[in-house]
């Protein structure tokens, strides 16, 4: 297996990335024009998201965006500042460990309500 | 070969549709990581996945702002993906008539999709009898 460097796995953890995060959005589409079917039905396809399953996917959905959004600006910084690509490597550890942080409030916000038998976790509610 | 430098790395320079679609990402990707945070910290932040509920919609959707919001969010993302696949499938697909079918399932997916979200968000009208209805769904969040 060809063992390429932070640049041939940053191009391909982008691709992957990006084609994960648009078969959700097509799932996505479909889940949210349950809204012209009513309340009830709707409301039942809410309840999909509330399995811890699925809020572990949500999660790795967030991380595959965060990685998206964080590589796809190091790309532009590449494209369009000329010294930038002598710290391509820098910039990568860079996303990768912003990504990372990013997580650990994100994994606190969607996988909280799951745990709060285990660990008391304030949970969000509706304001109005 | 040796080139004086412009300043910037290299870009498509022809001036066609892979120029456009060069500039198109970067340009439609900025604008992404804006709405796509203000979404995630809306739908998970501020709220609870399973409080977006029909009730939690309509209320957001009563300001158009929100369905204007959403509805650059869907297309924004929608074109930015799907050039993505068509980018993919650029490189992968060789044959004439594998590309012809590939890329044309792309547009057909663009075009279905788009058009189910644009309907969604266009015809959305709360049912009346909902408006009382219930505001979180789960049984991890009280119910109310």
């Amino acid at each position: 297996m060809y063992k390429g460097q932070a640049g041939m796995w940053s191009w391909l953890f982008h691709r992957v990335s990006g084609l994960a995060i648009l078969l959700f959005l097509l799932i996505h589409i479909v889940d949210i024009s349950m809204l012209s079917f009513g309340p009830t039905v709707y409301n039942n396809s809410i309840l999909l998201f509330d399995q811890w399953e699925v809020r572990l996917l949500s999660l790795s959905l967030i991380a595959a965006i965060f990685y998206h959004a964080f590589n796809g600006i190091r790309i532009m910084l590449i494209d369009f500042w000329a010294k930038a690509v002598k710290y391509q490597k820098v910039l990568f550890a860079i996303v990768l460990v912003v990504t990372v942080a990013l997580l650990i409030p994100a994994t606190y916000f969607v996988m909280g309500p799951v745990l709060s038998w285990f660990i008391h976790v304030p949970v969000a509610s509706v304001s109005h | 070969m040796s080139r004086i430098s412009t300043g910037h790395g290299p870009r498509p320079a022809g001036g066609g549709f892979e120029t456009f679609s060069w500039y198109f990402f970067r340009v439609s990707g900025v604008m992404l990581i804006f709405l796509v945070i203000i979404h995630l910290i809306i739908m998970h932040v501020t709220n609870d996945v399973s409080c977006t509920t029909y009730m939690f919609v309509s209320m957001r959707y009563a300001n158009p702002f929100w369905r204007l919001f959403d509805w650059l969010l869907l297309t924004l993302a929608l074109t930015h993906g799907m050039n993505g696949l068509r980018v993919v499938i650029d490189d992968y697909a060789s044959s004439a008539s594998a590309r012809l079918w590939l890329q044309s399932i792309v547009g057909v997916l663009l075009l279905v999709f788009f058009m189910l979200g644009t309907i969604t968000l266009i015809t959305f009208q709360p049912v009346p009898a909902a408006l009382q209805g219930a505001q979180c769904v789960s049984s991890f969040t009280q119910a109310k």
